[in-house]
């Protein structure tokens, strides 16, 4: 095996030496920051452009509600009718009009009332206008029932049940969801890394075959041997970008905090007025810090040592499984566009483990969905990542179901490894053929 | 021990497809073997069962007087017929790379590059990218890839093809020049015509199955069926004409009054070839006698068509 590191070196050079890897590790979180930044910019161009409506008011009603806010201006139309206030509002280019009719109770005003605009008009700018009629017929309704808005303030209360194991251990509603997105955040790295670097993979093995040096490199190593190789490379390849971003994004965090040393000054200062502040504060909201207390040690309860070391596991035996699949494809087409068919299948379970698992672990970690996938190996990867943060043992995941999880992916491993070999050891010498799923079993058997 | 490769019985098949049914060869030592037959016959998937590629389904293969074994691929040398090189690797990198896969250590293989470099005048080449290359030029990387370790056995599938004839001629002598420093070497084709000068030694693959081998010269003499072209110069060409098709099993007459040259081929029933020239004498100056010997693709048509004959 001494040439496997041969072959790892090269696939590994080939793969960062490449330029759009290059381009793509420095450039991908420059484009990650920079769309966020505009999306940010964006939304506060849209929000900031203030609405202006026109208000023809014919009752005796509202008169002091419309009142310009923030976002809304509010213009008083007086001594027109309704189809002169809605040409000068058309004019004037306004957002719309909106036109009180007179009557005899607030009841039928509001009833009645109408907004007139050139488009439909947005859903905040409704919002807002429906809940000034809101406000006052609510008022009317309490005053005709004779409560004071004091009172109904009063009556307005929140409750939330409290919950704990039989052991006694406190629980926290939405402690789940928070460890459900810790994990899920593992289980989707692991997805966008296989689909990714198992797409590289794919890419590499087509590129061998195209340039036709497969046959030079297959009669000094073992095809299995050069398999491996490339899936090892690519990994390392693929580890090498994500270690490059957690790098740059550190650095990026202390350059742009050594910039802000005042605003870091103030930080601290400010760190220390809240922790001053919350000292004295501790005693009169007792209830508050002790929820935020639960919640911040539920979450370093969370076995962080434990998730990684689980992650890697994994992590590598997901990989290993999946990207041997995609050394197959690569190996039984001849150029990218026949990968198609072939490709959907594997993009499948890792679609349905991900979105499976979002929705049955957040809801119910423990139900037989959550427990079905998190065992069946082709999605056990990610979705037992989303359930490992509630920790191993009593009250998380039975350590069996681990296990057997484990031991069902090493299975897995190597028999998938060992039918891609084989697809992979005769498809590299086939050419010109779009070969079908039954040419495929037919090659297990040569 | 005079071979250096030898096959028993060797069959292999693809799901019901025989590619190559009990195959035995014996590929002499320090000479050129030429591996005959259409494309399609099973002459790759016996290269590659020789390079432990594919392996056979029965049958065994004896190298250098031992079963073939993972660490002969060391000392085996393979330029296939679908060929290539990564096409962005750097020339040199890519060469070492390959050198290193066949079991050289880096420095030897640089040291060895640099001499094959320098002989093929490439020098200038060390740090280009193959795609840079025209397709002739990566064709003499690649030869010199396939012979850098040098190995004990060469095997070349159509060798020539990809190559102008300038670079095909330079090739063919570096192939001469390697077997005269004792390689072996298995030279694969379906074109016959660069058989005849290079191969001492041939086997014609047909249909999966080996239909002819041994030394060319005795397969042509065992080919050779007595016919001999000449050449005469006389005027009469009409009356002798007729004497001969009388006397002997003529063809191809034919007869230049301008020039009084006449020439045409015999037919003879024994190898009295003595008789013949003899009474030729007579006739007039004889300027051409040649023996026509079979050509290495007229001696596998025929046998074929023989072999479907007796089927």
């Amino acid at each position: 095996m001494s040439k496997l590191p041969l072959i790892i070196k090269r696939e590994y050079l080939a793969k960062v030496r490449n330029k759009s890897f290059i381009i793509m590790t420095f450039l991908s979180p420059i484009l990650m920051v920079g769309m966020v930044v505009l999306i940010a910019y964006l939304t506060s161009l849209n929000d900031s452009e203030k609405k202006a409506v026109a208000v023809l008011n014919e009752s005796n009603f509202f008169t002091a509600d419309f009142t310009t806010t923030d976002d809304v201006a509010y213009f008083r139309f007086f001594n027109l009718d309704l189809q002169q206030s809605k040409d000068s509002v058309e004019r004037m280019g306004y957002s719309g009009l909106l036109h009180i009719p007179d009557s005899d109770s607030l009841e039928a005003v509001a009833k009645n009332a109408y907004f007139y605009s050139k488009d439909a008009p947005s859903s905040i700018l409704l919002d807002r206008l429906e809940s000034v009629f809101q406000d006052r017929l609510r008022e009317k309704k309490l005053h005709d029932l004779g409560v004071s808005s004091q009172d109904f303030a009063r009556v307005k209360s929140k409750f939330e049940i409290n919950t704990a194991t039989y052991s006694g251990q406190q629980n926290i509603k939405g402690i789940n969801e928070i460890k459900a997105g810790i994990g899920g955040a593992f289980g989707y790295l692991i997805m966008m890394f296989i689909i990714i670097y198992g797409g590289f993979v794919m890419r590499s093995v087509i590129e061998e075959k195209t340039s036709r040096i497969i046959e030079v490199i297959i009669s000094s190593v073992k095809p299995f041997q050069l398999m491996l190789g490339k899936i090892i490379g690519t990994a390392m390849a693929g580890v090498t970008q994500f270690a490059i971003w957690i790098v740059s994004a550190g650095l990026l965090f202390v350059v742009v905090l050594s910039f802000l040393d005042l605003d870091m000054g103030t930080l601290t200062a400010g760190q220390d007025m809240l922790k001053g502040a919350a000292g004295e504060m501790a005693p009169s909201i007792p209830s508050v810090s002790k929820t935020v207390n639960l919640y911040t040690n539920e979450v370093l309860k969370i076995p962080f040592m434990m998730l990684a070391t689980f992650f890697l596991i994994y992590f590598v035996l997901g990989y290993l499984i999946y990207s041997s699949i995609y050394a197959a494809i690569g190996a039984a087409v001849d150029n990218e566009t026949d990968t198609q068919q072939f490709i959907f299948p594997i993009i499948l379970p890792l679609m349905l483990a991900i979105y499976v698992g979002f929705f049955s672990v957040f809801s119910n970690p423990h139900g037989p969905i959550a427990v079905g996938f998190s065992l069946f190996p082709l999605t056990s990867p990610i979705v037992m990542m989303m359930r490992l943060p509630e920790g191993i043992g009593e009250g998380g995941v039975p350590l069996w179901e681990v296990l057997t999880s484990i031991t069902l992916l090493i299975g897995t491993f190597i028999g998938i490894v060992w039918l891609a070999a084989k697809i992979y050891r005769v498809g590299i010498l086939m050419y010109g053929k779009k070969p079908s799923y039954k040419d495929l079993y037919k090659w297990l058997k040569y | 021990m005079n071979s250096i490769l030898v096959t028993n019985e060797v069959t292999k098949h693809f799901g019901s497809y025989t590619a190559l049914n009990k195959v035995s060869l014996e590929i002499p030592k320090n000479s050129i073997y030429g591996l005959l037959g259409p494309n399609g016959a099973g002459k790759t998937t016996l290269i590659r069962i020789i390079n432990q590629i594919t392996f056979p389904d029965s049958g065994s293969v004896i190298f250098d007087g031992e079963p073939l074994a993972p660490h002969h691929i060391a000392t085996i040398g393979y330029l296939p017929e679908e060929r290539g090189l990564y096409k962005s690797m750097k020339v040199g990198e890519q060469a070492v790379y390959l050198a290193r896969l066949k079991g050289l250590s880096k420095l030897e293989a640089k040291k060895r590059l640099k001499f094959w470099f320098d002989r093929l005048d490439i020098g200038d080449w060390w740090n280009k990218k193959i795609q840079e290359l025209s397709k002739g030029m990566a064709q003499k990387i690649q030869f010199i890839v396939t012979v850098l370790h040098e190995p004990k056995l060469l095997i070349f599938d159509e060798p020539f093809s990809g190559f102008d004839p300038i670079n095909a001629n330079l090739i063919k002598d570096e192939i001469l020049r390697l077997r005269d420093q004792g390689t072996s070497i298995i030279f694969s084709t379906h074109r016959m015509e660069s058989v005849e000068e290079l191969c001492e030694y041939i086997a014609l693959i047909h249909e999966s199955e080996k239909i002819l081998d041994g030394k060319l010269t005795d397969i042509k003499k065992e080919y050779k069926n007595n016919r001999f072209a000449i050449g005469l110069s006389t005027p009469h060409g009409e009356t002798l004409q007729q004497q001969l098709y009388s006397k002997f099993d003529v063809s191809d007459f034919d007869f230049n009054p301008n020039e009084s040259q006449m020439n045409f081929t015999v037919q003879l029933p024994s190898d009295d070839s003595k008789g013949l020239l003899h009474y030729l004498t007579t006739l007039g100056n004889i300027n051409h006698f040649e023996e026509k010997i079979p050509s290495a693709n007229e001696i596998f048509i025929r046998t074929i068509q023989n072999k479907s004959i007796h089927e």
